[in-house]
């Protein structure tokens, strides 16, 4: 079991979501940054959908009332098992009654805590994941809170874990995600349907510097910036959407919407995030500020391929450490 | 409420016309919306859900959302080049052979005006119309689903009464509850979760339709037919 202690507000169970049910209205949901909980599953030997704990506010401490085998990924700042620092993209063994302490994050904004075996919460509609609009999924549809206790996915077997721990990607695959620079993180980015009905409002779309605004969560971002407006104000018959779709609603500020994204929307879309970009807006702060880059379909395929590759290789070379390590013990 | 088997027949017309073509465009990487040319009408949406059943079983194809005339497909990975998708797309648009869903009947009862029916005055000024006319064309009506979307089992029912149409709010309801019936421009439809909501409300209905733990989770389903049954009438 896994108790917590204490917890901020909007800290919930998500795993890699729910697809395939918005059709009915249903959103994805899923981490916000789903590249760290596949990381840390794939260290721990777990499946990559495996549900670990998201937190987006903080301090964030939990007890663990058995043994437990874990990695916390995502957004770097303070950790500390029993008030001792602890490497993040690592794995740790906490024994019974550690205690486990998560406290803001230096850069970032979101951190995960991935267990052996996975967060244990019943599946709905196939999925752990939170789904805070929905009020399903996770723990009981809602964010946790002190005094929760949370199940761990019982092992099939017992599997020997060392501490074995991965380069985050932000290194790891620097070659394929451009750095931040001068605190401006650039977001690769396809036109959509009503790019060109801005005209030149379009250009200054790709051009400025857009803020995060305070209005923003996991169902979206509110992006504060010089307006941008069509050359002629239209309303779209409701169609489906996705995370990453730019929105401009008439005040001219765009939307992107996340990992709770709304499944159906009307507003003017201007662009579409490329689905390997995601984790990194998931990470992005408030009051930070990011850029558009325009991308393509080819550029958007060689980073989906590339990510694959680096979480296929962590997952075999963990496999490989911990096979061999059981051999010498 | 009551399910009943729908007596429609599955009907399917010829294409004898040169069909107009849809307009594609992109989401991200690997989502493609097709919008119909042409009217927000039932022969347009008929079509969408022969393309949406047709689009749904290519293997490429993760996940497809039929919306008001329109369609997004969600493939599981990026293609290499999106122009072969596209046009596949525009093919299955072009020779697709409209279908009518057989939808089965779902009965709702409303308690039409009383304290959920916030928005009944303004609509009866809007339209010219007494608040007993509005509900009377409400639920005289019968409606098609034409797709689910925005909350959990919410469902776009189409057939209106183009007298009683009536513009989303400009500034949303802060907090209108699960159950309103609700009219957001040619549409209506029945809140599914209590929150902010731009449609107006004339009414109420108590019916649960949407259970996460069922295998069905939605009650409704596109081609669904529709009616309000008028439980009471409180002006």
């Amino acid at each position: 079991m896994i108790e917590i202690v204490q917890s901020g507000p909007l800290n919930t169970v998500q795993d890699l979501g729910r697809p395939g049910y918005r059709a009915i209205g249903v959103s994805a949901s899923g981490a916000m940054d789903p590249l760290s909980v596949r990381l840390g599953n794939a260290l721990l030997g777990n499946e990559q959908g495996a549900a670990a704990i998201e937190l987006q506010t903080y301090p964030f401490i939990v007890r663990f009332s058995v043994a437990t085998d874990l990695v916390v990924t995502g957004a770097d700042g303070v950790r500390l098992l029993n008030d001792r620092a602890l490497m993040a993209w690592c794995i740790h063994r906490a024994a019974a009654g550690d205690v486990l302490e998560i406290r803001q994050p230096r850069q970032g904004s979101r951190v995960y805590i991935a267990v052996a075996n996975g967060v244990d919460v019943p599946v709905v509609m196939g999925s752990r994941s939170t789904t805070l609009r929905g009020g399903f999924g996770g723990h009981c549809g809602r964010p946790l809170a002190a005094g929760d206790r949370l199940s761990v996915v019982p092992a099939a077997k017992e599997v020997a874990r060392r501490s074995i721990a991965v380069v985050e990607p932000a290194a790891g695959l620097s070659a394929v995600f451009p750095a931040i620079t001068n605190d401006i993180l650039p977001v690769r980015a396809i036109p959509a349907g009503e790019h060109d009905l801005f005209g030149s409002d379009a250009d200054r779309f790709w051009r400025q510097h857009w803020r995060i605004s305070s209005q923003s969560d996991r169902t979206g971002y509110r992006l504060s910036g010089e307006p941008i407006r069509p050359e002629v104000p239209m309303e779209m018959r409701s169609h489906g959407v996705v995370p990453g779709v730019v929105q401009v609603p008439p005040a001219g500020e765009p939307i992107v919407q996340m990992s709770d994204a709304n499944t159906a929307g009307g507003y003017p879309k201007i662009a579409g995030v490329i689905e390997g970009d995601l984790w990194r807006l998931g990470q992005a702060r408030i009051g930070s500020k990011i850029q558009f880059v325009r991308s393509t379909h080819t550029e958007a395929r060689a980073v989906e391929q590339a990510v694959d590759r680096y979480v296929e290789d962590v997952s075999r070379t963990a496999e490989l450490v911990r096979r061999a390590l059981g051999v010498i013990a | 409420m009551t399910i009943q088997p729908s007596t429609h027949a599955s009907c399917r017309d010829d294409v004898s016309t040169a069909r107009a073509g849809a307009r594609i465009s992109f989401i991200g990487a690997r989502s493609f919306l097709l919008e119909a040319p042409g009217d927000f009408d039932l022969p347009s949406q008929r079509l969408i859900w022969a393309v949406t059943g047709l689009v749904a079983a290519w293997d490429e194809v993760a996940e497809v959302i039929p919306g008001m005339t329109n369609l997004l497909a969600i493939l599981k990975e990026t293609p290499e080049d999106p122009r072969l998708f596209v046009e596949r797309l525009e093919t299955a648009w072009l020779e697709a052979r409209s279908v009518d869903l057989k939808g089965k009947i779902i009965e709702i009862p409303v308690v039409y005006g009383g304290e959920y029916a916030t928005d009944l005055a303004a609509l009866c000024e809007h339209s010219g119309l007494s608040d007993r006319e509005v509900v009377r064309r409400h639920h005289e009506a019968s409606y098609r689903v034409f797709a689910l979307g925005s909350a959990p089992g919410f469902g776009y029912l189409h057939g209106l009464d183009p007298s009683i149409y009536m513009p989303r709010k400009t500034v949303p309801s802060l907090r209108m509850e699960r159950g309103c019936v609700t009219i957001g421009g040619m549409q209506t439809g029945v809140a599914m979760l209590t929150g902010p909501n731009g449609w107006n409300s004339i009414g109420h209905a108590d019916l649960q339709m949407f259970d996460p733990t069922s295998s069905t989770p939605a009650l409704m389903a596109p081609g669904d037919v529709v009616r309000f049954l008028p439980e009471r009438i409180e002006l």
